[in-house]
């Protein structure tokens, strides 16, 4: 290194230039830019401190955890049910995952198996959740790149959504949707009319919407080779979800380890080649196609059977139950005091979010909290990836790969 | 090469030796055996390199704390999977809390780098030879590891907030 030949001590630009393969006599030193953290083009609560030669990126530094609530801590004093609004708030763009992820953790440890039909319910939820998380993610790159008509445009779609939420759990952003054991109540004839609604206008929206981007030439120069990150190294970031399969690695946990009867449906895994934003585009765009297929199969064979598992030392008892029957009382005052003892035990379960693998690591000491509750959160992970990402490129490109990317704040620092 | 619990079990035992490899459980399909510091780092290695194994994902890793467990108080949980066999394991380590120091994997894997930086903020884990152990999610002005069992999550001085009253 020339560092040692030189008995001056170097400044930190110069420190910096030697790192990164510069001269140091160059004449144009490099500006320090403070993209964030309440910057409009970041999309949340995120910082980096970029080093700038110009219009390019040479470094990035970035600091995360403006939002960070410590739900993990949290989590350790509540009873299991009131664990389920603290997901709500991780991946706000599609919360029914993170709760139906969460008490199929729960479950898991309790044992408890849920009939078909409430299966099926979760599944066309977290498949509407999804299409709203994909949603945003793509009109909001859309926006980015300078194109804000189809942004306003499905943003319409994504209220139609939130009305079936709504009339499902009577939330529509944190929804806290479910129980542990199931759905807290049955599709009533409004929502199943509302998704039946939804299955016929949404293709023709979101046709619409790709014919604006697919294949604009504006929109393709922009994107292409933007952001790219091979496969290997996405594996090594620990990337899941859309954005390691647009990288070409076709890993879902729907199909590797299918959990609430995913193995029913027929879908295919769309992959990109080149993990670029363009790639990473284009995977979210079909996974919409292919969350619609899921959605319409279990809606036309939503099977017939209760809404939730026999399990009454876990799941509430009807209201009216309550004031009539003893036990009935007896065991909605227990959950709802969280005075029912858990099994010892630990499980890891996780299901495919909007934005990867989101995994729930339990540990169970046999009291009426969890000893230990560990979120797998994929933002949090992929994130790491994001100074490589940018490193070289444009400004401009580093804001389309951080919407691509879709990292929410919320998931990120939990 | 099917993986079952038994014969990748079996594979690191021969490799590593009882010595090393201890407490190999199945607590919900996944199995989970416990093995020191010194062998962690090559034995995640080892399942990273070997032709048969290929486990070479890393899905999660978090501390957890055991206060009440003389000498082993700190444990760090590695989570791996396999994507081209479907197959995970579970890893842990038990450190005792007076010597709270790790290797770090950050060198096999760059995921790893977040995740140890997470584990150190809130439970004080040190990983030695990690590129910027610096806290993550908390301010960097804080004094104690809050995941730690001894920090409350209340306020202690209230009496209105006894456990009783919330079935603790």
């Amino acid at each position: 290194m020339a560092t040692e030949n030189k008995n001056v001590a170097l400044t930190e630009l110069e420190q910096f230039r030697l790192d990164h393969g510069l001269s140091l006599q160059e004449e144009r030193p490099l500006t320090t830019l403070n993209l964030g953290p309440t910057h409009p083009a970041t999309h949340g609560i995120f910082q980096n401190i970029l080093q700038m030669d110009g219009e390019k990126i040479m470094d990035a530094v970035p600091t995360i955890g403006y939002i960070h609530r410590a739900f993990e801590k949290i989590a350790e004093r509540r009873p299991f049910y009131q664990i389920t609004p603290l997901t709500d708030r991780m991946n706000y763009c599609s919360s029914p995952i993170n709760n139906m992820g969460y008490h199929m953790t729960v479950e898991k440890l309790l044992g408890i198996t849920i009939p078909k039909r409430a299966q099926y319910i979760r599944v066309i939820m977290m498949e509407l959740a999804r299409i709203s998380d994909h949603l945003i993610c793509n009109s909001i790159l859309g926006v980015d790149s300078g194109a804000f008509t189809g942004f306003l445009y499905v943003m319409q779609e994504r209220e139609h959504i939130y009305d079936i939420y709504e009339e499902v759990c009577g939330a529509r952003l944190t929804t806290n949707m479910g129980r542990i054991g199931g759905m807290e109540r049955d599709l009533s004839p409004k929502a199943l009319h509302l998704i039946g609604e939804f299955l016929k206008r949404f293709p023709k929206v979101w046709a619409e919407f790709e014919k604006m981007l697919t294949r604009n030439r504006i929109f393709i120069d922009r994107t292409t080779d933007v952001g790219a990150i091979s496969a290997e190294r996405a594996l090594n970031y620990g990337f899941t979800g859309p954005n390691l399969r647009a990288a070409g690695v076709d890993y879902d946990v729907r199909v590797m380890n299918p959990y609430s009867s995913y193995e029913d449906f027929e879908f295919d895994i769309p992959v990109g080649t080149k993990g670029d934003t363009y790639d990473r585009f284009l995977v979210r765009n079909e996974e919409v196609w292919q969350s619609l297929r899921i959605i319409e199969q279990a809606y036309k064979n939503l099977p017939e059977g209760s809404y939730h598992a026999d399990a009454p030392h876990y799941y509430l008892p009807p209201k009216q139950e309550v004031y009539r029957n003893m036990e009935a009382l007896i065991y909605h005052f227990k959950i709802v005091m969280g005075e029912t003892d858990a099994p010892v035990g630990e499980v890891y379960h996780s299901v495919e979010g909007g934005n990867g693998e989101l995994g729930f690591y339990l540990i169970s000491d046999g009291g009426r909290t969890p000893y230990r509750l560990h979120f797998r959160r994929p933002c949090f992970i992929y994130y790491q990836a994001y100074t490589e990402m940018i490193k070289g490129g444009q400004l401009a490109d580093a804001i389309l790969t951080l919407s691509s990317l879709n990292v929410i704040a919320g998931e990120l620092d939990a | 090469m099917e993986l079952t619990n038994e014969n990748v079990l079996g594979k690191i035992i021969s490799k590593f030796g009882e010595d090393n490899i201890w407490d190999a459980l199945n607590p919900d399909g996944i199995m989970t055996i416990t093995t020191n510091r010194e062998s962690i780092i090559s034995l995640i290695q080892y399942l990273h390199d070997d032709e048969e194994l290929q486990i070479r994902f890393l899905t999660t890793m978090c501390g957890i704390h055991y206060p009440e467990q003389k000498d082993k108080e700190l444990c760090v949980m590695y989570q791996l999977h396999s994507l081209r066999h479907n197959y995970r394991i579970r890893i842990k380590v038990f450190i005792p809390s007076a010597d709270p120091v790790m290797p770090t994997l950050t060198n096999l894997y760059a995921a790893s780098n977040w995740m140890e930086r997470e584990t150190y903020d809130f439970y004080g884990i040190i990983f030695t030879g990690h590129p910027n152990l610096t806290r993550i999610l908390n301010i960097e002005e804080m004094e104690y590891h809050p995941m730690l069992k001894q920090y409350p999550l209340e306020d202690q001085t209230r009496e209105d907030k006894i456990d009783t009253y919330f079935g603790r």
